[in-house]
């Protein structure tokens, strides 16, 4: 054997055979459940239509694919997801906002407050957000009115009618949010104490107040701890929403049961219904890794390429190899 | 003689019933340099915290510049500062820690920046061209735009360097400066700190660089289990020791 790069040994990779078996099963198993996708067996309902004179009979979908797409972009099915997405950004915002807060209660150096905090996530983990969100829908009976004034005694300056004021859509908004902020308090509290106590300290020996520290040094880091299961539980949320429905607010489940009530389509409309709770997620996705790149600033020596720039990275990559091989071709000198 | 910079008189601190100070008396006046030594666990950085006041010390009066850290005497009785008479003496007074602590989602600029912009209030063009002043100082005037993770131990404690002293501040306290570096970062960060004793800042390091001490400090202060064992002239304390103790402790060091 020499060391001289011309003669140097053929280098025979490793033969996976068992990996080419299993990608060969993988991709007929793909390929057959694709295909039952986009047939119309025999046993589903024969419909038939007349054209020119010319009587034509056909099976439906399996999945109903024409039912999905008449139903996909109805008004009924696009107001529901209006509400799902109206209800999850809502929801969302008040259980961020509840979370920073409780967390940071959480540690604070006053027993009381700690213990509110602990308490409030025990009681809101600790039920089915079901049974909190018909608490909230028949909190009118529970309190019928609401008043601001002066704490026991009998001043008041105003009233609020809490049957008229909390709707079915205002019920729902106050239980998922409420609920989502003990879940979010946690998450947090995990990013706060995923930061170095070191970074507090610094913030602090320059002069910054406790304030100042969390929100310009701590939190911005602790945002990159925070994101992923930030984006767990929007998506989560995005689905959560649909119980909403058992109290009378049309979301896009509800809006797909209400269409099949009537023409008996279950399985079609929960498929619509699911496209679009599909599409959604997407889309957050795509966002969330966005918000993570940005947020990653300084953590990584280096920030993962975004998917256009790996797709762009590829093709310059193929596109010198067939340069050189074109190169190589034309009888380039050793 | 004016007034010390930093005074020290029968300073207490326990943490859960471990007392860790056991009244320390010490005086630094303006533009020393002192070094703190001692075996680990000898109350050597608890000590440098307290006169920043990130600890509490439990008795004993602590005065930097003539004020009491952390309390202001109203007759015979002492009155805890607010959060933000606190964050303002804090903001006077320097500090390096053995870690660094650089904030790690700002750049080198904004790191320095942020203190000056935030606390002080100064305009950001103003802090910018600080910044750079003392990058240039310390030697990174081409790293602004890195992030921390990008240098190495030696640079980023250099660059902490500069974060403190962009306050301006009149007292710099360094905690380890130089113990989490490797052995041949360690001269670039003690070239900085020697241009600075130079220049007169008062400062107080707590070090095992025996070389160090010798070479820059004024006084050196020898502490162990919470009290100050031996004071003095590098010269003298560090060559000829008097207590067991400081012998034993200079023995395996040096």
């Amino acid at each position: 054997m020499t060391t001289n790069g011309d003669d140097a040994a053929k280098v025979v990779p490793v033969r996976h055979y068992g990996r080419w078996v299993g990608v060969v099963v993988v991709v007929v198993l793909i390929a057959m459940f694709v295909h039952t996708l986009f047939t119309r067996p025999s046993f589903t309902v024969l419909t038939c239509s007349t054209h020119h004179a010319v009587r034509t009979c056909q099976h439906e979908w399996r999945f109903g694919w024409d039912y999905v797409g008449r139903y996909f972009t109805s008004s009924e099915i696009i107001d529901g997801l209006l509400r799902t997405l109206e209800l999850t950004i809502i929801a969302m915002a008040m259980g961020i906002s509840i979370g920073v807060v409780i967390a940071i209660m959480r540690r604070s150096e006053s027993r009381l407050l700690s213990s509110t905090a602990w308490t409030y996530t025990w009681f809101f983990r600790g039920t089915p957000v079901l049974v909190q969100l018909e608490f909230w829908f028949a909190f009118n009976a529970l309190y019928p009115s609401m008043s601001v004034g002066i704490p026991f005694t009998h001043v008041t300056f105003f009233v609020v009618n809490v049957g008229t004021t909390i709707t079915a859509f205002g019920s729902a908004c106050i239980a998922f949010g409420l609920n989502e902020g003990a879940y979010f308090s946690e998450i947090v509290r995990a990013g706060l104490l995923a930061i170095d106590e070191g970074q507090t300290e610094a913030a602090i020996s320059i002069g910054m107040t406790r304030g100042q520290s969390l929100r310009l040094i701590v939190l911005p880091q602790a945002m990159r701890v925070i994101l992923p299961p930030t984006g767990n539980e929007v998506i989560s949320m995005l689905k959560t929403t649909s119980l909403a429905s058992s109290v009378g607010v049309i979301e896009l489940l509800g809006a797909a049961n209400l269409i099949s009530a009537a023409n008996y389509k279950t399985i079609f409309l929960l498929i619509t219904a699911s496209l679009w709770y599909l599409i959604v997620t997407t889309i957050l996705s795509i966002g969330q890794f966005y918000l993570e790149r940005h947020f990653a600033k300084g953590a990584l020596r280096n920030p993962p390429p975004t998917p256009i720039q790996r797709v762009r990275e590829d093709l310059a990559g193929i596109a010198a190899k067939f340069h050189t091989k074109r190169f190589a071709d034309a009888g380039a000198p050793r | 003689m004016s007034l010390p910079m930093v005074e020290a008189l029968g300073v207490h601190k326990s943490y859960y019933g471990v007392e860790v100070l056991k009244g320390v008396n010490l005086t630094v006046a303006r533009g020393e340099v002192s070094c703190l030594i001692g075996p680990s666990g000898s109350g050597k950085s608890t000590l440098l915290r307290c006169i920043n006041h990130l600890e509490k010390h439990d008795k004993g009066e602590l005065r930097v510049d003539g004020e009491l850290v952390g309390y202001e005497a109203h007759g015979d009785k002492l009155y805890e500062l607010t959060d933000k008479r606190i964050c303002h003496e804090r903001s006077q007074i320097g500090m390096v820690f053995q870690r660094f602590n650089l904030f790690q989602h700002l750049t080198v600029l904004q790191n320095i920046t942020i203190g000056q912009v935030k606390v002080k209030g100064v305009n950001d063009d103003v802090a910018k061209t600080k910044a750079r002043e003392l990058l240039a100082r310390v030697g990174l005037s081409d790293k602004e735009k890195h992030y921390p993770s990008q240098l190495s131990g030696g640079q980023q404690q250099r660059v902490a360097i500069a974060r403190a002293l962009a306050m301006e501040p009149k007292l710099m306290l360094f905690d380890e400066p130089t113990s989490a570096l490797d052995p041949e970062l360690v001269g670039e960060v003690l070239d900085v700190m020697k241009d600075l004793a130079r220049s007169g800042m008062t400062m107080i390091v707590v070090t095992h660089e025996m070389n160090f001490a010798r070479e820059v400090a004024n006084t050196v202060y020898f502490l162990d289990s919470g009290i100050i064992e031996e004071s003095g002239d590098p010269r003298t304390v560090l060559v000829t020791p008097t207590s067991a103790r400081l012998k034993l402790f200079l023995s395996k060091v040096l």
